[in-house]
């Protein structure tokens, strides 16, 4: 059964205005900026603010108090009870619903199992890892079969090199899982690799929502397209030649017309010092705002008309020896380019 | 610490004179009590029947008492925490008044209640033929007035301090806020309930004013350790010292007892 929810929520500068649609076994990401009002979707959906209405099939959740939803919640920081073991923890809401302890023991025990934590029964959280800490949270919300899995930025508490490995995890545990669930997350990977489908929040309302590959393909929004890292444009096509509403044009591959979006990644972006001979369709002049480096690549800011991100090699870096203030020219491919109507 | 005494140089007079002023005066007292006592006579005289009756009185008054305190306290300090009650600063204050009250005036509002004209002591006498003042029962019930507020203090601060997220996570688990008290949010404040409650104890215990006029003064009933003191300073002062040190010896042992780990995790 389909779990529709519609969340309002309004509060001095800050009004939250969304609607959900989950399937069953489908994992949505909600994607948005600090601020957008991520989380308190999810608090308004667990009824732990008002201003959520939830039907699922025929029954509706109005006026169910939070600890008579069937839900599932794994919070940012897991929140486990410290004087408890990892078992009662898991225990905990199966106890809570009225399971005895026995009962309530052996499925906990499962879960920790299933999680990949047999043997930690006996653990308190302070003595856990992250990771291991993050996974008793998860089995704690699964291990009374909600019928919606809530998940407040599961993986932002951990370090770089074990999200790796308990995203995967999760994704897996996900994937068996037979409710809804609802992830709420500022990271674009983690929505990409958990999430069948992507809604991005910006400001309280939703701007845009697809599947991730319709989402990096065809960000509508300036956050959107920065945050998975792609140029992104407004603009009017006439055939191969759209004309930027902040001034300047590209020439693009496939002939369009009217309002259009126009979006290509970094990588697809040239850097020269010259104007190259014979210069290409798409090339002007541009200037150095920022530099960013990451681990194989850097991304150079340029400003010009119109700006652009450009990702260049550590080779070409040390070419060219990139600094804020330097004037360069600017090529981009025009097959590299994709247009789409706003 | 060498470093820091060369940077900022050295401590001022001003401050350290009237500090150790005031620690000799804080100490000296304590000191006096041991120097004077009949250390010779005190085996004897704590095994007399008169310390002894005063003592297990003293000790089984205030235990009850925070028994009661704790029945009553915590659920009240649980209210001002986290219940949405209108007007919630202006009860916390109220709650504080006994604190501050001079326990004899204490008393004399209790005798205006409970006593056997008072406003609810008429009927307590009246239905049920119980009567409070000048009983064993009224010693704890004036035990507790004067130290229910230190209990509520020190539990409130510590729910407070409390993160409640934690309660959140149990609702959501479908634990009710009755099961949430008991499983989750009691545990998290362990140590301050056991500050609260061992501070009420020894207040409790050490209780005069409010004891005397509410309870009055009659041996083996409400002859608290206190009241002793004062009556046998009058009449045998070496009997007085040796109750003291009984009483001192009490205190220090709770406050051993308290240790840091419980008055860090109440404030």
């Amino acid at each position: 059964m389909t779990l529709d929810a519609s969340i309002r929520v309004s509060r001095a500068n800050f009004s939250l205005d969304v609607d959900l649609t989950i399937a069953p076994g489908e994992v949505v990401a909600l994607l948005g900026p600090n601020g957008a009002g991520k989380t308190t979707a999810l608090r308004a959906l667990a009824g732990l603010v008002p201003g959520a209405r939830v039907r699922v099939g025929e029954s509706t959740w109005d006026g169910l108090p939070v600890e008579r939803r069937p839900i599932g919640v794994v919070f940012q920081d897991y929140l486990l009870f410290a004087h408890m073991t990892a078992l009662d923890n898991v225990a905990f809401g199966l106890r809570a619903r009225g399971t005895a302890k026995a009962a309530a023991n052996a499925t906990a025990a499962t879960w920790l199992d299933r999680v990949g934590l047999a043997g930690f029964e006996r653990a308190k959280p302070r003595t856990l890892s992250g990771g291991q800490a993050q996974r008793v949270a998860l089995a704690r919300a699964l291990a009374t079969a909600p019928q919606l899995l809530l998940l407040d930025e599961p993986l932002a508490a951990l370090d770089a090199s074990t999200r790796l490995k308990v995203r995967a995890d999760l994704g897996r545990h996900l994937r068996d899982y037979p409710g809804h669930t609802l992830l709420v997350t500022h990271d674009p990977l983690d929505a990409m690799v958990l999430a069948d489908r992507i809604v991005i929040l910006e400001d309280g309302r939703v701007v845009q929502q697809g599947t991730p590959a319709e989402v990096v393909r065809r960000p509508r929004t300036d956050y959107v397209a920065h945050l998975v890292g792609l140029n992104l444009y407004r603009g009017t096509a006439h055939g191969t030649e759209v004309s930027i509403v902040d001034g300047g044009s590209l020439t693009v591959a496939e002939p369009a017309t009217g309002s259009v979006h126009v979006v290509f990644p970094p990588t697809a972006v040239g850097l020269y010092p010259e104007k190259p001979a014979g210069s290409p369709r798409n090339t002007w002049p541009v200037t150095v705002s920022g530099i960013e480096r990451h681990a194989h690549t850097t991304r150079v800011h340029l400003d010009g008309t119109p700006p652009v991100f450009a990702d260049v090699t550590t080779a070409t870096m040390a070419d060219l020896r990139l600094e804020p203030g330097d004037r360069l020219w600017a090529v981009l491919k025009a097959t590299e380019v994709h247009t789409y109507p706003s | 610490m060498t470093t820091e005494r060369a940077t900022r140089g050295r401590l001022p007079v001003v401050l350290v004179l009237p500090a150790l002023l005031g620690l000799a005066f804080l100490l000296l007292p304590m000191v006096g009590l041991l120097v004077r006592a009949p250390w010779r006579t005190l085996p004897a005289r704590l095994v007399g029947a008169e310390v002894g009756e005063a003592l297990r009185l003293s000790l089984v008054c205030a235990s009850l008492a925070t028994v009661v305190c704790l029945v009553l306290g915590v659920p009240l300090a649980w209210l001002l925490a986290r219940g949405d009650l209108p007007g919630r600063g202006v009860l916390r204050a109220l709650v504080t008044v006994p604190l501050v009250l001079p326990p004899v005036v204490g008393g004399v509002a209790l005798l205006l209640v409970l006593g056997r004209r008072g406003l609810v002591g008429q009927h307590l006498d009246a239905w049920f033929g119980v009567s409070l003042p000048f009983t064993t029962a009224g010693v704890v019930v004036a035990e507790a007035f004067v130290a229910m507020p230190f209990l509520v203090i020190s539990v409130e601060g510590a729910l407070r301090a409390a993160d409640p997220r934690f309660e959140e996570a149990a609702a959501t688990l479908g634990a009710s806020r009755w099961l949430t008290f008991r499983r989750v949010t009691l545990p998290s404040v362990l140590p301050g309930l056991v500050a609260g409650t061992v501070l009420c104890w020894a207040r409790a215990l050490g209780e005069f004013g409010a004891t005397i006029t509410f309870a009055g003064n009659f041996p083996g009933e409400t002859t608290t350790m206190p009241l002793a003191v004062y009556l046998a300073l009058e009449t045998d002062p070496d009997a007085a010292i040796v109750l003291s040190i009984v009483l001192l010896v009490v205190s220090v042992g709770v406050l051993a007892g308290l240790r840091d780990r419980w008055i860090r995790g109440a404030t």
